[in-house]
């Protein structure tokens, strides 16, 4: 998938929509308007774009810190990289975990190659949902760690330009 | 404070919105609820800031962007300064401290893949400090559902 594979019309769709959908009966329809299309058209266009995966969802998407979800963890994990595939997926899937990612190492400084977003109502949870992560990846994990973050030093939305 | 209904709603709603003409037609009725009761709720819940979004997630990538998280082991006796060094990148998109060694990290979020390399030199250079560049290899991804 390349942005190459979005013509004009979608990109104007994109920008349009990426901040969010009009909260109304018809909002494919207030969208179309704004660009002088045919709701029919965007509504067929989106459909395109969920089916190849540049539209990952179209959804609500709560605030962690508005549902209690509170403390936050990044875990990072040294896992035999040929148990990877396998154990990557039963990570990401685990409900406290929002993010999971394969990274390259960096040794010496930097021996993690799966970094995984805990997240939980307290610290002492999101410990526990560590636990969790070290139980499943057994002894394909040769060492981990939680990195807490303790100041937004600056946060802006990632955003289509032009 | 959240109500039964309002839980239902955002557990409900993010799993998924459909691409139909009336969507919150389409919806409500599983909730019990009509379809202005479910808007209603739905941009209460937005303006109070329970939900930070609502509508198409993009795949940044899939847009053509180029992104990165990067780490860097900043002194402590330098980490102000080297903070407003950073965040004066405007590709330096997030950037959170965090208690490790690697004490700064920051996602950089570029037009074209190419400049990726060329601004982590500049900040390296404008730093002095070398910079981890941790790049997404592989993404193990599932929609989050927390519990509302």
């Amino acid at each position: 998938m390349t942005a190459s594979a979005l013509d004009a019309t979608d990109r104007a769709i994109v920008r349009a929509t990426q901040a969010g959908l009009p909260l109304c009966r018809e909002p494919y329809q207030v969208v179309a308007e704004q660009l002088g299309l045919a709701a029919t058209d965007v509504m067929e266009r989106m459909r395109r774009m969920l089916e190849r995966g540049v539209i990952r969802r179209i959804a609500a998407v709560p605030n962690h810190y508005a549902l209690g979800y509170t403390a936050n963890g990044m875990s990072v994990w040294d896992v035999e990289d040929a148990r990877l595939a396998e154990l990557g997926p039963a990570v990401g899937a685990l409900p406290s975990v929002s993010h999971c990612y394969r990274r390259p190492r960096r040794p010496p400084d930097w021996p993690y190659n799966l970094f995984a977003m805990v997240h939980g109502h307290s610290r002492d949870e999101v410990e526990a949902e560590v636990a969790r992560i070290a139980a499943l990846l057994g002894p394909a994990c040769r060492a981990h760690e939680v990195l807490y973050s303790t100041a937004i030093l600056k946060k802006t939305g990632l955003r289509l330009g032009g | 404070m959240l109500s039964d209904t309002d839980r239902r709603v955002i557990d409900v709603l993010q799993t998924g919105f459909p691409i139909v003409a009336r969507p919150f037609a389409a919806v409500a009725p599983k909730l019990g609820m009509g379809e202005d009761e479910l808007i209603a709720t739905v941009t209460r819940l937005r303006e109070d800031g329970v939900l930070s979004r609502f509508g198409p997630m993009y795949d940044a990538e899939a847009l053509g962007g180029a992104f990165t998280l990067c780490a860097m082991a900043v002194p402590e006796e330098r980490f102000a300064a080297v903070t407003e060094t950073v965040n004066a990148f405007p590709e330096v998109a997030h950037n959170y401290r965090r208690a490790h060694r690697f004490n700064m990290w920051f996602v950089l979020a570029t037009e074209r893949p190419a400049a990726i390399a060329a601004t982590i030199a500049r900040i390296e250079a404008a730093t002095g400090l070398p910079v981890l560049d941790l790049p997404k290899l592989e993404e193990y991804f599932l929609a989050l559902r927390l519990q509302a």
